[in-house]
Order: structure tokens, then sequence, then C-alpha cells
């Protein structure tokens, strides 16, 4: 809902600080996501996780989730689903061009980013290309295993 | 034996060190030279001879002619197809590349392609929302953005491969380029997007219209502080206003444009159409020379949309070039006798 996304940004230091809690977590528990197995978890998890952060941040399940870089706006939800940074077409009230009765999400993104720490910097890190074949997958399970994975 | 109606072809030139292409405006810009770009409209059609037409108007007085790959999300002739035409006979086109009509399978194959066909530039750009166009009901594309096509075009020049990682033999030698809007929200973020797409590969920027040089220097300042002088050549978007309602429409219809209040009433003034387009020009000749004199400048990049023709005069009377004329084809021979088409 767009009155919630604009909520999580503006509540964004928090919410970065609860997710980063949560992350320890869920990496904490690894050797048990490992037993009962990533596959297993896979349909589970990521019914909850697009609830969770459907209703926070109207989340579109891209599966490579950049919310702590992005302050909290969820660059999915730019029609051009831009993800580096705005276009040019944002006109002069901070709305968007395609669809002009939303803010930008790069202006809240940049706004969000200064209430995160280490947000400005975050923000300034390029982000590589989509995995399209990630998209409807859990964002949380990847990275537990990204953090978890033994060094090649 | 060389035929009478023998094209002027356009050889590239030898790569020298430090550069990474072997057109001429990376030879302009790397020489410290304030280059002048320009933007040729693609026509509704299918016949050459109107690419020549429009490519023409700019013989002498420009150093690259960027081609734009369906802008406003209106469908024309294609960027690729244009460059290719405009590299035959010896032109320097910046071949636009915009994320939202096709996905990576097909932009890598642009590029190899343009390159093969001798585009030594490319501009890199996210590209305007369907919705703005004659096709709203198309599906807008955008799997790539503006910065991972950029990563996407070095990883082909420098890596030799693929974003998948399959190797090419030949890599494409191509100068890369970025958009920016300096006068769009978020302001204080511009400089910074500069900064990414610099990390990921953008050696050059040609930037939206800017009217409003206060914010110009603003982001100018910021862009100083981020250290990116040096780093890319920056050409600022110019253009000549038609009229004051022209300039009102424009600020009202192009998402992003700011035209500043002062600009349209000085074009409101004028007594007869023809005396507006006239202060128009004086403006963007204006804009120019002042252009020319800021730190970190290092070009104008002349948008004038259906005013093509006013191109020369206005760098003409700017007199950014000097005695410098760029390369057009036919600028070396002796008086030629007959200048065919190609």
């Amino acid at each position: 809902m767009y009155a919630v996304r604009r909520w999580s940004v503006r509540h964004a230091r928090g919410l970065n600080a609860f997710y980063r809690g949560f992350e320890s977590l869920l990496v904490a528990g690894a050797p048990l996501w490992r037993l009962i197995g990533y596959q297993r978890l896979e349909r589970p998890v990521a019914a909850v996780e697009r609830v969770v952060k459907g209703v926070l941040f109207d989340c579109q399940m891209c599966g490579q989730c950049v919310l702590s870089s992005t302050g909290m706006s969820c660059p999915m939800n730019c029609p051009k689903q831009l993800r580096n940074g705005p276009c040019g077409g944002v006109r002069d009230n901070g709305h968007c061009e395609v669809r002009p009765e939303m803010r930008c999400v790069w202006v809240e993104a940049v706004a969000g980013a200064a209430r995160i720490p280490g947000g400005a910097e975050s923000i300034a890190v390029a982000q590589h290309a989509v995995d399209r074949r990630l998209q409807g997958r859990s964002s949380w399970l990847r990275v537990v295993q990204e953090k978890t994975a033994p060094p090649p | 034996m060389k035929f009478d109606d023998e094209p002027v072809p356009g050889y590239p030139l030898p790569i020298l060190p430090g550069h990474t292409s072997p057109g001429r405006l990376e030879r302009v810009l790397r020489a410290g030279q304030f280059a002048v770009t320009t933007e040729l409209a693609p026509p509704d059609s299918a016949d050459p001879q109107e690419v020549y037409d429009r490519a023409r108007v700019f013989d002498g007085c420009v150093d690259a002619i960027n081609a734009t790959d369906g802008s406003g999300a209106h469908c024309h002739m294609s960027s690729l197809a244009v460059c290719a035409l405009l590299t035959r006979v010896g032109y320097a086109p910046v071949m636009q590349i915009s994320c939202r009509d096709r996905n990576r399978i097909a932009i890598q194959g642009d590029i190899l392609g343009g390159a093969a066909m001798g585009v030594c530039n490319v501009l890199c750009l996210s590209g305007d929302g369907v919705q703005a166009g004659d096709h709203p009901q198309a599906k807008p594309v955008f799997d790539l953005d503006a910065v991972t096509l950029l990563e996407t075009a070095r990883t082909l020049r420098e890596e030799h491969r693929f974003l998948s990682g399959r190797k090419i033999t030949y890599p494409p030698r191509v100068f890369l380029g970025a958009a920016e809007n300096p006068s769009a929200e978020p302001l204080d973020f511009r400089a910074q997007r500069v900064a990414k797409k610099v990390t990921a590969g953008a050696q050059f920027i040609q930037t939206q219209y800017c009217y409003d040089m206060p914010r110009l220097r603003e982001f100018m300042r910021r862009f100083e502080d981020l250290g990116l002088i040096g780093k890319v050549f920056l050409l600022i978007g110019v253009g000549p206003l038609r009229s004051a309602a022209t300039a009102e429409w424009m600020r009202k219809n192009v998402p992003g444009l700011h035209i500043p209040d002062a600009i349209i009433k000085r074009l409101a003034g004028a007594a007869t159409p023809a005396d507006a387009a006239r202060e128009g020009r004086t403006l963007c000749v204006e804009l120019i020379q002042e252009l020319r004199e800021m730190r970190g400048v290092s070009g104008a990049h002349i948008m004038a949309y259906r005013q093509e023709q006013s191109v020369p005069e206005i760098v003409e009377r700017s007199g950014v070039l000097g005695d410098r004329k760029p390369w057009y084809p036919g600028r070396d021979q002796p008086v030629p006798e007959t200048r065919t088409s190609p």
C-alpha cells in the first residue's frame, strides 16, 4: 500500500536496524535450515516474505532485495525498474513521469538512505543487472545461503 | 581504379594510446577541445536519403551526431540503422541505446553490430516510458537500466565477453556515454548518479537541456566535490527555444525539463514570431558561451528538434569552435566538382 510504503521510508532507520537483527537470526539458524532443506523451505518462506514485505514496501519479489541500499524504498516499484538511481524525467514536485500521482521511488530512496547509518555510501554502490530467474523466490533464504556458503 | 561516384569512406582512425575508440569524438575531447555534438531525429521513413539530408545540415559545425533511439517513446528508424548509414560516408555518430525496448540479449548484439559497422560512440540510456509515446500499449522492457547497460558495454569491450561470460573474439571499441539531467529532482543526488555511471564505465555525459544556470552551477559544485572533473567529459544539453509558447509547452509536457520563468519572459517580450525565434537562438548562443567558461564542462550538446537548420548559425555565433572545422564528408577534398549523394 502506497501510504504504508511511504511510512516505511520515513522509518527507514528503524526498519533497517530490525532487518539487521532479523538477518543475524536467520544466519544463526542456518544449520537448522540446512537440515530441513532450503528446497523445502522455499515456498513457505517466500510466502511469508511476500506478505510481510508486500505490506511494508509494496515488494515485487524480485528475489534479490536491495532495500538496505535504497533507503527502504523498493526500486522495483519504479515503472522502469531502475535499480541504480532516478531517470531524468522526475517532475519538479518529485513525482514520477510515468505515474504522476506517485512520488518517484528514488526521491524517496534518497530521503530514506539519509536516515540509515551508512546509507549514503550504500546507495552509491552500483547494482548489477537483475537475475530475472529469481523472480518470486525468497531473498531471505538466498542471503542466508550466500552468507553461510563455504568459501570457494 | 577509383569510380567517380564512389562514396567517401569513413575509415576508422588508429586508436591512440590511452584511447578506447577509433572515433573522432574521443580524439577531440581528449585533446582538450570544446566539443559540440547534436542530435539527428531519425526519419519516419525507410529512405536512406532522408538520413543523409538530415545529417548534411550539420556539416562542419559538430563533432558527433547522436542518433536517437525511439526518443519520447515514439517509433522512428532505428538508431543502429541510422548510425550504419552515417558511418558509410564517414560521419561520427553516437548510437543511443535505450533500455525500454530491448533486453540484454538484443542490446549486446546491437553493440557488436554497431561497432562492426563503424560506430565509435554509444550513449547508454534508461529511456522514456512508453506512456509518453505513440504506442502506449507496448510492453516496456527495462531488462537493464542505464548503469547496468554501461557495465555490460564495458564488459564487452574490456573483458571481451558477454554478460553470460561467453567469449567474443573481437571487442567493440566504443567510447561510452551516459545521460544526466542536472535540473531534475532529487537534485542533490544527480552528481552522485553521474559518479555511479562513471564507475560503471561512462566516459562522457550528455545532459538534458539546461536552462537554469544557478541549478547547473549547484550541480557542478557537487560534481567537483565528488572528484568527477577530469574523470568524465561533460557535455551540457542546450537548444534554441522557438517561442514563449513552445517553452511553456515543453516545460509542461517534457518530464524533467526545467525552464525558469525569466527565460519565458524574455521570449515573450519579442514583437514578432521571427523575433522570438531569433531571441531563442541568441539565448542558446549565450548559454553555450557561458558553458565554455565553466570549469569541468567539456562541450555542448545542441538539441534543436525541428530547428536543426539553426545549429550551424548557433555554433558559428557562439565562436566556441575557434578556427576548428569538424570533419564532414568532403571537407578535405579540393573543391569537389560534384558532391554526389551516397
